[in-house]
């Protein structure tokens, strides 16, 4: 508690963080809810794409590919 | 110009000639061997078949239990039901409007957390739910255990581990399955409560629904998908309604008129 909230995409690989907001809408947040990005769930980044985007994380024992665009929106506090 | 509800009745009559004594749904998330229970069950007894309307290819087989003929229906690897796809559409209107005489969910026993969110949505939509966790070869091996009876407690549904591969636990989700649609043994799960704001609303919605609905469709889950703002469920129910109506013989005008208040209501 009491760390920073950023951005899931500014979050570096192999660096892990608990989801505090889905800021994305209709849709997109429907998915990403449904993939089990929730509130309070832990994401792992797991390793970039060449071009640096998208990033595959992994969320709930699954890895899932997240392009900036969304993952912008996603607002995580960093785990130590 | 067929609607997707029309076209689920069709599809559901075809499939149900008068062979066969029940039709079961298999829903599951992808990857969840799903299709290998499929053909564990039902052998080489199937025919694939497209949703009218829809791309979307649907597996339909046969087995016999018990001196019961069973035609299972393999839905469209989803991992929810809130028909955000064309498959989870296809997955979701079998289940509300095919009326399957029971729906078993497969999921991944080494991923169970995420699979359960399926599970949970078809529970809403309907009891008559059979869980079916498979892969446990896998998640032995990854030294996953797993609380069967305390799983099935807290669904309230019946839980059967399943190897498919190996046909581990096929013939216990056959029994289950038979213990369901012909002991007419039906689960009562307990459904997911949500905070004070959500429930007072599906409380008044609910309320408003039931008279349209006349015992068809649950009205709490309809209420939800309201809540939801998934507007395409009005017309699904609508254009279900209505071929329901027709079907038996032109009675009263429902529907129509009664959900364009409900729309309004919303």
């Amino acid at each position: 508690m009491g760390n920073t909230e950023i951005a899931l995409a500014c979050l570096p690989i192999g660096h892990r963080a608990q989801v505090v907001k889905v800021g994305t809408e209709g849709l997109t947040r429907n998915r990403l809810l449904d993939l089990g990005l929730v509130p309070s769930t832990v994401v792992e980044a797991v390793r970039k794409s060449p071009a640096g985007d998208p990033v595959a994380y992994n969320i709930r024992g699954a890895i899932i590919a997240l392009r900036s665009e969304e993952s912008r929106l996603i607002t995580v506090r960093p785990l130590a | 110009m067929e609607s997707r509800a029309v076209g689920a009745r069709r599809f559901f009559a075809k499939l149900n000639p008068t062979k066969s004594d029940a039709v079961i749904a298999l829903a599951g998330n992808p990857n969840t061997g799903k299709s290998t229970v499929f053909n564990g069950l039902t052998g080489l007894n199937q025919h694939t078949g497209n949703w009218p309307g829809k791309t979307v290819v649907l597996a339909k087989g046969n087995y016999r239990y018990k001196n019961k003929q069973i035609t299972v229906v393999d839905l469209p690897g989803t991992y929810s039901l809130l028909a955000n796809s064309a498959d989870e559409q296809v997955a979701r209107d079998f289940i509300c409007f095919g009326k399957p005489e029971a729906t078993v969910v497969v999921v991944d026993a080494t991923c169970l957390e995420r699979n359960l969110n399926l599970a949970l949505q078809v529970i809403e939509m309907t009891p008559k739910v059979i869980l079916c966790v498979n892969l446990i070869d896998e998640a032995k091996r990854k030294k996953i255990e797993i609380g069967y009876q305390k799983l099935a407690a807290l669904l309230g549904i019946p839980v059967v581990p399943t190897a498919a591969r190996d046909k581990v636990g096929l013939n216990t989700l056959k029994e289950a399955i038979h213990q369901m649609v012909f002991a007419h043994k039906h689960p009562r799960p307990q459904p997911i409560r949500y905070s004070r704001e959500i429930e007072a609303a599906v409380a008044q919605i609910q309320k408003e629904l039931e008279p349209y609905l006349q015992g068809t469709i649950d009205p709490r889950w309809v209420a939800l998908r309201l809540l939801d703002g998934d507007i395409t469920i009005i017309t699904e129910i609508k254009k279900y309604l209505q071929a329901k109506e027709t079907a038996e013989a032109e009675q009263m005008e429902l529907g129509a008129s009664g959900l364009k208040v409900v729309k309004c209501h919303k």
